[in-house]
């Protein structure tokens, strides 16, 4: 639909305080154009923070924040020509559909015809079409996502930020939504930020993910990569099921329990103990014995949970304690599956090994 | 469900009479609870509104007629009367809008804590007896009050200037009176707009100054809506303060009302007063609803 070129962002040290508390802490990002980078991270990380303040509604203590060339770290709001979808919607009840689509385009000017031209052309991006006469609170809570979103495209703005625009919605409707987004995104030519706390959200619509803590950035990564080599113990644990046994380092070896471990991915420096994280999906039930290369984390079932889509097998393991294992529940899954009480043989191959620090030095 | 399903049911009740037996029984609760309440407002209000305006169409002799009405559209007198009460209550009502918006927009912007704070400046005068609040601005307002004299002093006038026992007095009082009825519906409905509305438009390109005219002033409207005709209809019927800080000059529909009754003794006339203030705050709140169209804001 827009023909215009998209910006890239530029973050530099960015800082904001509230008393003692850092909600940024000296971020830096860079955004390329057309990118769809999402902001993850648990609620008080500081990841609305980030929003707000490439929106224009949180003044940084401190930092530089560039869209393309042009500085624009105190730059009002209505003059950084952002397309905006929040969480609530933000939908203004007393305007029609099309009245709130077209909203953008009455204030910058736009004749009437042509408000209503385009309004109706991005509501057919949304699959809107014919919706514009329609009050708010004639929609349901789907439509009423996809109105914000066509508000926020109408314009044809360069930058579209998102704040958790999704988290209202049933998981159905969450997960569609989602293919959807990611599908406009790429007819849109936008870069885009998107903010949830949601991480399978993310790593599905996303180029890259920003990983926030603390007011900080711990990872920024491709959803494979960072699903497969996080940097800290919080990013391996946020993102995704995970079991977690301290190792010992020696040598830039890792041991645990005195035995070594095989690794083919790299030991990420840092503070404080490091960490294996076990993913139950990426642990290998084998039929006999485990193979030399892998490492070997046999034990007994604990317990046998059935979740429809997966089967959860809890493991005893003699030193290490509970280890979950997911399976497949389909035939292959299941055949020499052991029952309850019987020993299991599991593997842990070296490029599945992630070892990470507790925290980042 | 199939039409089959519908008359399996009839025909086999599956405890339909029991649990229909029960809603009848739980409807007679509540209302056997709001029968007192109920009994209580048709004796206590519109029993005597009824038997007062019912008076209205005797006349002196005790017999029926329409004098009483009859004189009220062609005495000059009441003529007058109708005016300065439209004229008092508009300008009441104008200069509390004018002073209570931005006041209460203003409250919006500031932590809640500091909200409440202020709020209590607006509740202390508001839980305060009217007579007391009326004598207090007459101490304030006479020729040798606080106020003259200061402004004396100051030298911003010569000669200490008509404050009180007049129209000026009047509306101060009544304005001071009628505020918190304005700001308190005001405030809430201010308090409840999604402060994201506001950030959305500003974010989407509108100034601060479109953006509040565009989206913040016509969600707050049903609260002004409900303040205005709160502070206007109060102040049609409005009886202490004109009286005491109009000090006899201002005569407002009330203050007829008890002279009515209190000189002359004429219960018929006074009645009809009394049916004509009442008709008069039903027409009020109807055009009022007509001019603001309600009803599409209050759509969701």
């Amino acid at each position: 639909m827009s023909k215009t070129q998209s910006k890239p962002i530029d973050i530099l040290n960015l800082s904001k305080s509230y008393g003692p508390v850092k909600a940024l802490d000296d971020v830096s990002l860079n955004i390329s154009a057309g990118e769809f980078l999402t902001l993850l991270g648990p609620s008080g990380s500081g990841k609305t923070t980030l929003l707000m303040a490439l929106a224009g509604f949180v003044r940084p203590d401190s930092g530089s924040i560039k869209f393309g060339e042009q500085e624009m770290i105190a730059t009002a709001p209505q003059k950084r020509g952002l397309g905006m979808v929040f969480q609530s919607y933000a939908l203004f009840p007393f305007m029609t559909v099309a009245e709130n689509v077209a909203y953008p385009l009455r204030v910058r000017g736009v004749s009437k015809v042509d408000q209503k031209t385009r309004a109706e052309r991005a509501l057919d991006t949304v699959q809107l079409g014919g919706y514009g006469d329609r009050r708010i609170s004639q929609l349901s809570g789907g439509q009423r996502q996809r109105v914000a979103l066509a508000r926020a495209i109408v314009f044809e703005p360069q930058i579209i930020l998102m704040d958790e625009p999704l988290s209202a919605l049933d998981k159905k409707l969450r997960d569609h939504m989602q293919i959807e987004l990611k599908a406009l995104h790429q007819k849109l030519d936008a870069t885009v930020v998107y903010v949830t706390h949601d991480q399978r959200e993310a790593l599905t619509m996303s180029d890259r993910i920003a990983v926030v803590n603390h007011g900080r950035i711990e990872q920024i990564e491709t959803p494979e990569r960072l699903y497969r080599q996080p940097k800290s113990f919080f990013v391996a644990d946020f993102i995704g099921e995970s079991v977690s046994l301290p190792v010992q380092i020696i040598n830039n070896i890792a041991q645990i329990d005195g035995h070594k471990l095989n690794s083919n991915l790299p030991i990420v420096k840092g503070a404080g103990v490091h960490r294996l994280v076990i993913r139950p999906e990426l642990l290998e039930v084998v039929i006999g014995k485990v193979p030399k290369a892998a490492n070997d984390l046999s034990g007994r079932v604990h317990e046998i949970i059935y979740q429809g889509d997966s089967i959860l097998v809890i493991v005893q393991h003699e030193q290490l304690g509970l280890i979950n294992v997911r399976v497949p529940a389909n035939r292959a899954g299941q055949t020499g599956l052991p029952s309850k009480g019987e020993r299991i043989a599991l593997a842990l191959h070296p490029e599945d090994t992630i070892i990470v620090p507790e925290h980042l030095s | 469900m199939s039409v089959t399903d519908i008359k399996d049911i009839t025909q086999n009740p599956r405890n339909v009479k029991k649990l229909k037996a029960e809603e009848r029984r739980e409807s007679l609760t509540f209302l056997g609870l709001s029968m007192p309440a109920v009994l209580g407002i048709l004796i206590i209000v519109f029993l005597p509104i009824f038997w007062l305006s019912s008076l209205s169409f005797y006349d002196a002799k005790g017999a029926l007629s329409t004098e009483n009405y009859a004189r009220i559209f062609e005495s000059a007198l009441y003529k007058r009367t109708f005016v300065v009460t439209s004229q008092i209550s508009i300008t009441v009502t104008v200069i509390c809008v004018l002073l209570g918006y931005p006041l209460c927009y203003w409250l919006t912007k500031m932590k809640d804590r500091t909200a409440s704070i202020l709020m209590i400046f607006v509740l202390v005068p508001f839980w305060t007896s009217i007579l007391v609040r009326t004598y207090a601005w007459l101490v304030l307002l006479q020729r040798k009050g606080i106020i003259n004299s200061s402004l004396v002093s100051l030298g911003i006038i010569d000669e200490p200037i008509q404050l009180a026992h007049n129209l000026t007095g009047s509306i101060i009082g009544m304005v001071h009176i009628m505020l918190p009825f304005l700001i308190l519906p005001l405030y809430a409905t201010m308090r409840g707009i999604d402060t994201d509305l506001v950030r959305a438009a500003l974010g989407l390109g509108s100034t601060p100054r479109k953006a509040f005219w565009h989206v913040f002033f016509p969600m707050s409207l049903p609260g002004l809506f409900a303040g205005i005709v709160l502070v206007f209809i109060l102040s049609l019927g409005f009886f202490v303060t004109p009286a005491l800080l109009g000090g006899g000059r201002v005569q407002m529909l009330a203050q007829r009302i008890e002279s009515t009754i209190t000189i002359y003794s004429n219960w018929g006339a006074a009645s009809a007063l009394g049916v004509v203030l009442l008709l008069l705050a039903f027409v009020m709140i109807w055009l009022m609803n007509r001019v603001f169209g309600l009803d599409k804001l209050f759509m969701r």
